[in-house]
């Protein structure tokens, strides 16, 4: 009954995409662009993980916190 | 239901691979993947928890308990559910003092949502016993 679990595999296969591109720019000399890929990759996690947090907020908000 | 319980653990056994693997290239990433599971098993877990809570809110309808009792007991619930899961996740991160504090300021928030029922009760023991 969990929901759509395969979100945990595409964020696994968002950060080992990073990682990659991030060695290899490194290996390149482009320091600062491997920063900011691995920070892109972060903000696209990090919305995926917002979108969850506020569905879990909602459903506790309706199930805890009703009025009347 | 006896069967979501081998879903629970193969989603946590999966998740703390992935985990394993992205922890020392992407520790960032590796850390939402470990927010996001715990968010999904809380998702998981509150549609059985609403269940029980109807159960505790059809006995105070049959019992004929004030409605704003319940009310102030689910709200209660609700905060130390919520104060639970920041900590565990703050907790994840490695910082213990700031789960210490959510944990501290969910019981405050108890506390004060707690003062109405105490001060119905400390009025009816007056009543009861009237202070001459």
């Amino acid at each position: 009954m969990i929901g759509d679990t395969s979100i945990l595999f595409q964020i696994a296969g968002i950060g080992i995409i990073v990682a990659m591109i991030h060695t290899i720019l490194k290996q390149m000399g482009k320091e600062e662009y491997a920063q900011f890929v691995s920070l892109v990759g972060f903000i696209i996690v990090l919305l995926f993980v917002l979108n969850s947090i506020s569905d879990l907020f909602q459903e506790i908000r309706s199930v805890f916190f009703y009025k009347g | 239901m006896s069967m979501e319980i081998f879903e629970v653990v193969s989603i946590g056994v999966i998740a703390s691979v992935l985990v394993l693997l992205l922890k020392d290239k992407q520790p960032a990433i590796a850390y939402l993947l470990i927010v996001l599971t715990v968010l999904y098993f809380f998702l998981f877990v509150i549609q059985y928890v609403k269940e029980v809570l109807q159960l505790v809110v059809f006995l105070g309808e049959k019992a004929n308990i004030h409605s704003a009792y319940i009310q102030t007991i689910l709200q209660i619930i609700g905060i130390s559910y919520v104060a639970e899961i920041g900590a565990n996740i703050v907790k994840d991160a490695g910082l213990d003092s700031i789960a210490v504090k959510i944990e501290l300021i969910g019981k405050v928030f108890i506390l004060i949502l707690a003062i109405p029922i105490f001060k119905s009760l400390i009025e009816t023991i007056i009543n009861i016993f009237p202070i001459t």
